[in-house]
């Protein structure tokens, strides 16, 4: 103890406390201080970039499931309106069909009163034509009656050879 | 260009160191050298005192001494200014006037005033002696000791690294302005310093105090540490293993905690709450015992007790060499000493950046326990 004592300097300890005052001073103004400085701005701005990245990631979620979204309602939007037009079509078709059916009926049914009156005309036609050929022959019958019979039958068949039911 | 600029500063320091070591040999002096055998250290008491001179602050930067070959002793290094204030004010002189004599032989007349240096201590000599005498425990009975502010080699070595850490560190500094990861060797002080703060500043004092102290506790992690290192190199410093730094550390940190305590910490010092009005008194005197003289005398005391205790160790391994000669060959205590010193300078390493680490880390829990807030010192 009586030698540490000893060799305790005063004058080395007032030297080293001026100066290690001074080389406190010295660090921290030219060194420490801007180096804590920069540091943490270094930090801060590491941080500020992963948060921004992180924003980024989220933003870029967002939006992929708004476009996920956006595509699942186009789809459905989609399907929606082609069952509308497929409706449209079967809706179209079946009037068309409908009208069709209509159509031919009534064109049917025409023809078929035209047929209809063209046989009246033509039964009226033969029946005016036989009653004529009925009468013509009745006439000439008459007129050769008496001269022979045979003649006479044989004046029928002729007459009724040539008659042709046109 | 790189080249050129290397050579230059090489021819520099050689110039510097061939100027000054032949200014310093040629000042060097057989008649007071040869006491003992040239300065020759062979003998076991030779090599103690050796080693207990070597741990002690020193008036001159010696590098090394030799023998001539006329049998003069030469001693390679620097002389530094004695600045003293004696009974007559300041004074002062090189060293080399005293040409290496450290028991009081040699006397230095200045101002009228007579000095002599024993054991690495500026005497001035009663006025009317011409040397100075002494008593059977070879205290010196008609010198007196002088307050010495001397550039010695410890100064030196505070302002070799002072210079040294303001000039990387402020580099350091400069590269943050132009990029945002530094480059070169100051990149290997980017981590050190960024350990400093989360590691022992940050945890220790706490998120919101702890920028106030990071720089101090930066200073001191890094001044200690590469004194520390500085004394494991051939240069020898012996900053940190000496009294007076240490002692100069411990009161720094001693006035942070003790300037920056809130109420609460001298609440729980002086006046202790929760505990009966009778020991109060009693744990204010433990307590107060405890932060101004225990904590910081620990702190100084580490310090110093184990740079000096590596420095010792790692000497008198060295030693082995001559001490051991005899009984296991030159070649035997040789290799002894050299495989010894080899593996505890290497702890010698570990315990230069381990003891700067228990004395800023401690300086941050001393300082943490004075600005903790109540709720956390809990």
């Amino acid at each position: 103890m009586e030698t540490l004592l000893n060799d305790f300097s005063p004058g080395l300890f007032v030297v080293s406390l001026i100066l290690l005052l001074a080389l406190i001073a010295l660090m921290v103004k030219f060194a420490w201080k801007p180096i804590l400085n920069s540091l943490e701005e270094r930090e801060s701005g590491i941080e500020n970039a992963l948060a921004a990245a992180e924003n980024a990631r989220k933003e870029m979620q967002n939006l992929q499931a708004d476009n996920a979204k956006l595509l699942k309602e186009a789809r459905v939007e989609r399907d929606a309106m082609m069952k509308e037009a497929r409706d449209i079509t079967d809706n179209m078709i079946a009037v068309a069909k409908e009208d069709a059916k209509e159509v031919t009926t009534k064109l049917i049914e025409n023809a078929q009163a035209s047929i209809q009156q063209e046989k009246q005309a033509a039964i009226a036609e033969l029946k005016k034509n036989v009653a004529e050929l009925s009468i013509g022959i009745a006439e000439s019958v008459i007129k050769k009656e008496l001269s022979n019979k045979t003649e006479q039958l044989e004046l029928v068949q002729g007459i009724l050879k040539d008659v042709t039911l046109n | 260009m790189k080249i050129a600029q290397k050579t230059i500063k090489f021819l520099l320091i050689a110039s510097i160191t061939f100027f000054t070591s032949v200014g310093f040999a040629s000042g060097s002096d057989k008649k007071h050298d040869n006491q003992n055998d040239g300065g020759r250290i062979n003998t076991k008491e030779e090599v103690e005192t050796y080693i207990l001179h070597h741990i002690k602050d020193s008036h001159d930067f010696s590098l090394f001494s030799y023998t001539s070959d006329e049998g003069e002793r030469k001693h390679i290094g620097f002389p530094l200014p004695i600045i003293i204030w004696s009974s007559e004010g300041l004074v002062s002189f090189m060293s080399s006037e005293f040409h290496h004599n450290d028991d009081g032989q040699v006397i230095v007349e200045k101002n009228g005033l007579k000095f002599a240096k024993i054991h690495s201590k500026i005497y001035e000599i009663d006025k009317g002696a011409t040397s100075v005498s002494f008593d059977e425990t070879h205290h010196a009975t008609n010198a007196h000791k002088l307050l010495d502010f001397s550039i010695t080699k410890s100064v030196v070595g505070i302002l070799l690294i002072g210079f040294l850490l303001l000039f990387w560190f402020s580099r350091l500094a400069k590269q943050y302005k132009t990029k945002q990861v530094p480059t070169g060797f100051a990149r290997v002080l980017e981590p050190l310093v960024l350990y400093v703060r989360d590691e022992i500043a940050r945890p220790n004092i706490g998120e919101k105090h702890y920028r106030r102290f990071t720089g101090y506790l930066l200073t001191v992690f890094f001044f200690i540490w590469i004194l520390n290192l500085a004394g494991l190199t051939p240069l020898g410093f012996n900053v940190t293993g000496q009294l007076a730094v240490t002692g100069c550390l411990a009161i720094f940190t001693l006035v942070i905690y003790t300037v920056s305590g809130n109420k609460e910490y001298w609440m729980h010092m002086i006046w202790m709450p929760g505990v009966p009005m009778l020991i109060r008194p009693v744990l204010a005197i433990i307590e107060l015992a405890g932060a101004l003289i225990i904590k910081p005398f620990s702190l100084l005391v580490r310090l110093f007790a184990n740079i000096s205790a590596g420095h010792i160790v790692v000497m008198s391994l060295i030693a082995i060499m001559f001490t051991l000669k005899e009984s296991l060959g030159v070649v035997g205590a040789t290799g002894l000493s050299l495989v010894l010193s080899f593996f505890i300078t290497l702890i010698e390493v570990l315990v230069a950046f381990l003891q700067a680490y228990i004395f800023t880390m401690l300086s941050a829990l001393f300082i943490g326990m004075a600005v903790a807030d109540h709720s956390e010192a809990h």
